[in-house]
């Protein structure tokens, strides 16, 4: 028993740091307190990462097979933390100049990062389950954080009604599943599969797939991620694009593996609908649109598309290619999200994209960097974007999915359209006379450039990332 | 006799009844939150029934959580839906449409 609290002791101390938060805030100074608590919870979310990161080493199992810590799993964790702690970090400034830097928003966060730690290291349905609904509903009450706002609550409305369906349909689907393999252990399942798929247990697969692609917002599933990403606070927005993102593909991942390994052609052509979907709808429709944050979920969507691609190819280069494309992805849109969250006019904040004209002449330094950024993320070739793009098509090249990988090559021009116009507006658009001003943080402004530069300087040897999350593969898929 | 055939059909027969409750129901959105209730609900008899069927206690504790999580959820919608009525003045579902999508 004590072995098994120690597997999950990063995911106790982070839960205890969140509870004790509220409650330390709760009773004494409430929302002074919430910059300090702001940095302690980034601080904690990069030490655990640290921790995970430098000392977790082999395949853990904990409770009975419910709880996996392994190299996969550990790459995850460290990804999502990170992300979240640079988009807290991000948040402080932009929340506090308009009030809504309350105390429960990072001690929300970081419960909804002990869901996404308890999803990529799920081992059972129950675990599964319970991970994915603390992270959801942590976020549905992140997204309404500006209750005094229309837009704002809506969104979390809307967020909150179309993720409980989601959950309804992922829960239908694990009950079949328990039902028709008799277990909820995924060890128990792959078994039950490999000697053949039935059709109830056919159908179970079918749901839980419907309920991922909801939470990774895949088409056809994707109908709540515009509206939640404008409406959303902005910092919000940045981190609904990042964290939740990498833990729902990972957990993809982790379910159609684990579980599901021994029946990849049941799942391989689901999969490679939604990724097809996915990339042409994300860049089909981001390409009308005006507001930046609009834009940005539908990049999102195309994005997690190629994502899907990888994981389509059934194999352990495609759950490798995954996992390099959703680190450069989270990489890319911190980035982008500071660029966004720096975008304000007299104090008011501007998500008109035909704000950006001719910004280039007033802040050369950001449009550059922007220009880099947008570059990266439509893919061109010697930015650290276009090799996230290559892993995945690759993979589904390797994995036998050729006509995918073309799909995939021909989205990426289409969408690279709206990234263009961005550069465009900001380097060549016609003159305007009031534009932006302000926005003179320094932490986004280091965010911007440190992301900016991983994309150019990242394509030497990325890091490392690349044989990290290929060792990570190895321990899902083997 | 009742076998195990008979509980998954009403339960899919409830599932079925929320989503469509979900996608229909033009009027409120407390009737949403009620659907979305009907949908777990189904689920669970679904586990239990699997549970019995399978002499296997797994499902039945599965049901445990589920009702937990429900529980919490209804909270927290109906939480986001007085903030919502707070600023709206309405809860129709038609009313949800300052953000087009």
């Amino acid at each position: 028993m004590s072995a098994d609290l120690t597997i999950i002791l990063p995911e106790i101390l982070l839960a205890v740091f969140a509870m004790l938060g509220l409650i330390g805030a709760v009773y004494t100074s409430k929302d002074d307190l919430a910059s300090p608590l702001l940095w302690a919870t980034s601080a904690v979310f990069l030490a655990v990462a640290a921790w995970i990161g430098f000392t977790g080493e082999g395949t853990n199992v904990a409770f009975g097979g419910m709880f996996i810590d392994d190299g996969f799993s550990r790459f995850a964790k460290v990804t999502i933390l990170v992300s979240a702690a640079a988009v807290l970090l991000m948040s402080e400034g932009y929340m506090s100049q308009r009030g809504l830097l309350r105390f429960e928003y990072p001690m929300l966060v970081a419960l909804a990062a002990v869901g996404m730690m308890t999803m990529v290291s799920a081992g059972d349905l129950m675990a599964l389950y319970m991970g994915l609904e603390l992270q959801s509903l942590a976020l549905y009450v992140v997204a309404s954080l500006r209750r005094d706002s229309v837009k704002s609550t809506e969104a979390g409305l809307k967020y909150f009604v179309l993720g409980a369906l989601s959950s309804g349909l992922l829960l239908y689907g694990a009950s079949l599943v328990y039902g028709y393999a008799g277990t909820t252990l995924f060890s128990g399942i792959v078994q039950v599969a490999e000697e053949g798929v039935s059709l109830g247990l056919l159908f179970g697969l079918v749901f839980l797939m419907a309920g991922f692609a909801f939470k990774v917002s895949a088409v056809p599933f994707h109908m709540w991620t515009p509206d939640v990403y404008e409406g959303s606070p902005t910092p919000v927005t940045a981190f609904f694009a990042t964290a939740p993102k990498v833990a729902a593909m990972a957990l993809f991942a982790r379910v159609m593996h684990d579980a599901f390994g021994g029946a990849v052609a049941d799942w391989q052509q689901v999969m490679a609908l939604l990724s097809v979907l996915s990339m042409f709808l994300g860049a089909f429709a981001a390409i009308g649109q005006t507001n930046i944050k609009r834009l940005m979920a539908f990049s999102s969507i195309a994005h997690m598309g190629y994502a899907l691609m990888g994981l389509a190819s059934g194999t352990a280069l495609g759950v490798e290619a995954m996992l390099v494309y959703m680190a450069i992805y989270v990489t890319m849109n911190i980035g982008t999200f500071a660029f966004i969250l720096m975008m304000e006019k007299d104090g008011q904040p501007v998500v008109e994209i035909s704000s950006l004209k001719m910004y280039a002449k007033r802040e050369p330094g950001k449009a550059w960097a922007m220009l880099f950024l947008m570059f990266s993320l439509a893919g061109v070739p010697p930015m650290l974007g276009f090799f996230g793009k290559f892993y995945v098509l690759r993979a589904a090249y390797e994995g036998g999915l050729v006509w995918l990988a073309i799909a995939g090559v021909i989205a990426s021009v289409i969408g690279a359209v709206y990234y263009l116009r961005i550069v465009y507006y900001m380097f060549f658009g016609e003159t305007q006379d009031e534009g932006l001003n302000g926005g003179k943080s320094p932490i986004l402004w280091a965010m911007l450039m440190g992301s900016a530069a991983v994309m150019l300087f990242g394509i030497i040897n990325m890091f490392g990332v690349d044989t990290a999350a290929a060792a990570a593969a190895l321990t899902l898929v083997n | 006799m009742i076998g195990l055939e008979h509980y998954l059909t009403v339960a899919a027969t409830l599932f079925v009844i929320g989503i469509f409750g979900l996608f229909l129901n033009r009027k409120n959105v407390i009737i949403l939150l009620m659907s979305i209730e009907l949908m777990l609900l189904a689920v669970n008899i679904n586990l239990v029934a699997f549970s019995s069927f399978l002499d296997d206690l797994v499902g039945q504790v599965f049901t445990l959580f589920v009702l937990t999580v429900a529980a919490a959820e209804a909270a927290i919608g109906l939480a986001i839906l007085v903030c919502f009525f707070r600023n709206r003045g309405t809860i129709a579902v038609e009313d949800v449409n300052v953000m087009k999508g």
